[in-house]
């Protein structure tokens, strides 16, 4: 009972859950872990099941992709606050890239086929929480186009 | 009136009439990136106010707008970052210790710092436009007691694109400063943050109706600092842009550098967003 609720006022910390109420939280907290990684731990790997999504709460997690010969190619970098996966939500639920721990990680993992799951069963809950990680998505297509843009190379004509 | 509640720093003489100056030392920041620190020939100060410019001319080539990017409180040397990305910007940057500079300035409206007093300040540079928030971030240390929290958010491309390393690398030790560096591509061993600028701005670190925002880079960029800024909390009265255009004569007669009812060159290049909100949004303006 005890860890129920410390996950549960964990899950409240991040922006993400703050306005869901409790009786939707005690929904989502069975379904909540613990978890630490280690620097340089795989957290998920691309093409594996995306059966769980992670909210992070300390350290920085590195969104790579394996592109030989180039090596791993850091797309972004998440940290407190955020969220880790969405591929969760879209068949055929599998990773479409790794995550790696940059340093060590805390967080909290969800199994996501239990609250996907959940969402078929309560379509108000699924709802709710779709409607959060779509502004989650959102955020993340924007700023993956800015960085598609490469914004500070130099102007191709200058009058300067 | 400026900004500051108080007249900018203006020309001593005639504004269009150079001054002549001499390059003292030249520090390549970049690989297209040099910055140069000048003294007037005539041993003089050239005192100035954060955020303003001045027209650099290169003899025989021709005069562009340069901001400021030296420590308002040391006036005796003119320090300009340059990016050579043209003819003349290519010219100012290829200078050597020695070489002469014909200097008009300073210009423009500067960064609202006496305004900031008692609030949060919030420094959001991309690429060179770090070069301008520069001084305001000198100014901010000054008088370090008159502000609440200092967060400084930086992006470059790459992190050898990271300009004023050394710099950042200090302010990020200091312990009355929030310092945070992304780049948007990975090059080589980097342990730092990666993704846009704008994504640190949830970091917080300041208190949002008491926060004064400085925002420098592509248009680009600042369009979406914006709406970013708003999304924390961040009106558009308490969002300060410092704007780019082709300003030639700066000091508001030749018309080239228009936006909308102002001229940049002399109402800014530092606006308040509210200010020029619906210029800001008419494309090709």
């Amino acid at each position: 009972m005890a860890e129920t609720e410390g996950l549960k006022l964990l899950l409240k910390e991040a922006a993400f859950f703050q306005d869901f109420d409790d009786a939707t939280l005690n929904l989502i907290v069975p379904h909540v872990t613990a978890r630490t990684f280690d620097a340089g731990q795989y957290i998920l790997h691309d093409g594996d099941p995306a059966d769980c999504f992670y909210l992070l709460r300390h350290g920085t997690v590195a969104i790579e992709l394996a592109a030989p010969p180039r090596g791993r190619l850091v797309l972004q970098t998440l940290t407190e606050g955020d969220l880790l996966g969405w591929s969760w939500l879209v068949p055929p639920y599998r990773w479409s890239f790794d995550a790696r721990a940059v340093s060590l990680v805390r967080c909290l993992a969800l199994d996501a086929r239990r609250l996907r799951t959940l969402s078929e069963q309560n379509h108000d809950f699924g709802y709710a929480l779709l409607q959060r990680y779509v502004r989650v998505m959102a955020a993340r297509l924007t700023a993956a186009r800015l960085q598609m843009l490469d914004l500070y190379a130099p102007m191709p004509v200058s009058n300067f | 009136m400026s900004h500051q509640g108080k007249i900018a720093a203006v020309p001593a003489g005639d504004p269009m009439l150079p001054r002549l100056f001499r390059v003292e030392t030249l520090r390549r920041e970049l690989s297209d990136t040099v910055t140069l620190t000048l003294k007037a020939e005539d041993g003089g100060a050239f005192p100035f106010l954060p955020g303003q410019f001045n027209m650099l001319y290169g003899f025989g080539v021709g005069e562009v707008p340069i901001s400021i990017s030296g420590d308002p409180a040391a006036p005796d040397v003119l320090c300009h970052t340059i990016r050579a990305v043209g003819k003349v910007s290519s010219a100012l940057a290829a200078l050597k210790p020695g070489d002469s500079v014909g200097v008009r300035g300073p210009f423009g409206a500067p960064w609202p710092i006496q305004e900031c007093y008692g609030s949060d300040v919030l420094i959001l540079g991309g690429g060179v436009g770090l070069a301008p928030l520069r001084p305001a971030i000198h100014a901010v240390f000054a008088e370090r007691e008159k502000f609440g929290n200092l967060v400084i958010l930086y992006g470059a491309r790459t992190p050898e694109d990271i300009l004023f390393f050394k710099e950042l690398k200090a302010w990020r030790s200091r312990f009355d400063v929030t310092c945070q560096v992304t780049v948007d591509r990975v090059t080589g061993a980097w342990n730092g943050r990666v993704g846009v600028v704008t994504q640190l701005i949830k970091g917080g670190g300041f208190d949002r109706p008491h926060t004064r925002a400085l925002v420098c880079g592509p248009e680009v960029m600042m369009r979406f600092a914006i709406q970013a800024l708003n999304e924390h909390g961040i009106s558009d009265d308490r969002i300060y842009l410092s704007v780019e255009r082709n300003m030639k004569c700066a000091v508001g007669f030749c018309g080239h550098c228009q936006f909308g009812a102002a001229f940049v060159c002399k109402d800014g290049p530092v606006f308040r967003f509210d200010r020029i909100r619906d210029a800001f949004r008419t494309r090709e303006l």
